[in-house]
């Protein structure tokens, strides 16, 4: 590994994912070598000059977190998120199984800078027998001073969301709590507690042995490092793949063995991310996504055939997260039912003329208004494919669809 | 300056009503009577003159959904 001062790269390439992947302690300890000793000042100094943001979607800066839990000055619990309940996402379960003790160690490197009383690793079913014995190596080797706990997420689309994190640690129903009081401030057992992605401690454990400089050596400057991608839909290889921030749309595509079809468009950022056009030089960075109301989120990009009706896609999604809500509030468990059927009148050319307008309406009126983000996030999908598919809009208040008609615009192929 | 705001446990909140009916310049009822922000945020700001029917409507509602916050 080198530091360089020149601009930083913009493209594909390993980073987390360039070390042995066999998921084994001996090969990973020879290729990168037992854990630096850093504090929690310390800590927090490297990752805001790295200018880390978590990976899980919402991308909030990492050192302003640790150190919300570091001012707080008691004894902290710390929990690596890899519960990963949005379906089409495969990032945190490759990681985990393919590099195991690079999460561990981010996870290692922030309970010891904040002199945590626990740890805990938190991931759905799949990932739990490799990580139980990625562990029980550790233990072995003698590497870990905090005890880590390991906790199985339920397969649901809301269980990775940081108060449902809390609760299921705690024993309780992984289902999102109240914010009023912050996870930061009163989190597992009432301790400050600091829930960070199992890809951001992975990037934790780089950035710690490498230097901001590195890590910001890929990406933009304002979006630094890079990141792990989900690439899926109407590609040759569908898997995951790491690139820098800004990365073209385009060069994630052709990494994934490029196109199978012509495209309509992509969803960037997941079930609550948002529709792109199919812009080949588009590039995957917030600044470049916020005006199609998307953002890279947790890096699923899903490329849509020109042949599939956006709004029939779009329906079928929120028919989805209408499910998976947890049935705890109002505005949430009315509005995403009323919301999906609204939609799929529309996909379905049931149309009326306010129908659009209705949408709009339930959209706004359910955001801000639950416990956590999933009715804003399900609104924001509904708005950006009302956004991307407007043309179709048009088509089935007039009974037709361009998808069945083979008259929407392929771009990327 | 922190100003008094009210902040609705959406998780405890059954749609009884009675918040709007004390608050109306501040929240209405939506499509299935659980109070809506006139004001189109997550936490409304409360005037200082609405301070007491604000406190009233934490103190009555039955799910005991509603807090006074500092932000």
């Amino acid at each position: 590994m080198t530091t360089t001062a020149e601009a930083p790269a913009v493209r594909v390439e390993r980073r987390l994912l360039a070390g042995p992947a066999d998921g084994r302690l001996d090969s990973y300890l020879a290729a990168t070598g037992r854990l630096p000793e850093v504090d929690g000042p310390r800590l927090i100094e490297i990752l805001r000059e790295a200018g880390l943001t978590g990976h899980g979607g919402a991308g909030f800066p990492a050192w302003r977190k640790l150190s919300a839990v570091h001012a707080a000055g008691r004894p902290a619990v710390v929990i690596a998120n890899g519960a990963e309940g949005e379906p089409a996402s495969r990032k945190d379960k490759v990681l985990l199984k393919s590099h195991p003790h690079l999460v561990l160690d981010g996870l290692q490197l922030v309970a010891r800078a904040l002199a945590a009383k626990a740890a805990h690793i938190y991931v759905s079913a799949p990932s739990v027998a490799g990580i139980r014995s990625a562990l029980a190596e550790r233990h072995r080797a003698g590497l870990d001073r905090v005890a880590v706990t390991v906790h199985t997420a339920p397969d649901a689309f809301v269980s990775g969301e940081e108060s449902a994190v809390v609760a299921a640690v705690s024993g309780r129903s992984a289902v999102p709590g109240d914010k009023r009081v912050r996870i930061i401030e009163s989190g597992v057992d009432g301790a400050p507690t600091l829930v960070q992605n199992v890809e951001t401690l992975a990037h934790i454990a780089q950035i710690v042995r490498y230097g901001p400089r590195w890590f910001r050596s890929a990406g933009t400057s304002d979006e630094p490092g890079t990141f792990l991608a989900t690439v899926g839909g109407v590609v040759a290889v569908p898997g995951v793949i790491e690139a820098g921030y800004g990365v073209p749309l385009g060069d994630l595509i052709d990494a994934a063995g490029g196109a199978t079809e012509p495209v309509q468009a992509i969803l960037v950022g997941g079930y609550h991310g948002g529709w792109v056009p199919p812009d080949p030089d588009l590039a995957v960075s917030r600044a470049a996504m916020t005006p199609y109301g998307a953002s890279p989120g947790a890096g699923i990009v899903l490329a849509l055939p020109a042949s599939v009706c956006g709004l029939t896609e779009t329906a079928k999604i929120v028919t989805y997260l209408a499910g998976q809500a947890a049935g705890q509030c109002g505005p949430c468990i009315n509005g995403l039912p009323r919301l999906a059927d609204t939609l799929s009148d529309l996909a379905l050319r049931r149309g009326r003329p306010g129908l659009p307008a209705e949408v709009e309406r339930l959209a706004a009126l359910v955001t801000g208004r639950g416990a956590c983000r999933h009715p804003d996030g399900t609104a924001r999908l509904i708005r950006s494919g009302l956004q991307a598919f407007a043309a179709e809009v048009t088509a089935h208040l007039a009974g037709n669809c361009l998808a069945a008609q083979g008259t929407t615009r392929g771009g990327i192929r | 300056m922190s100003e008094h705001r009210l902040h609705i446990d959406w998780t405890a909140c059954d749609g009884r009503g009675l918040c709007a009916e004390l608050l109306p310049e501040v929240l209405a009822e939506d499509d299935w009577g659980y109070p809506v922000a006139r004001d189109g945020t997550a936490e409304p700001a409360i005037p200082d003159r609405l301070e007491g029917p604000a406190r009233r409507a934490v103190d009555r509602c039955p799910a005991l959904a509603l807090r006074l916050v500092r932000r």
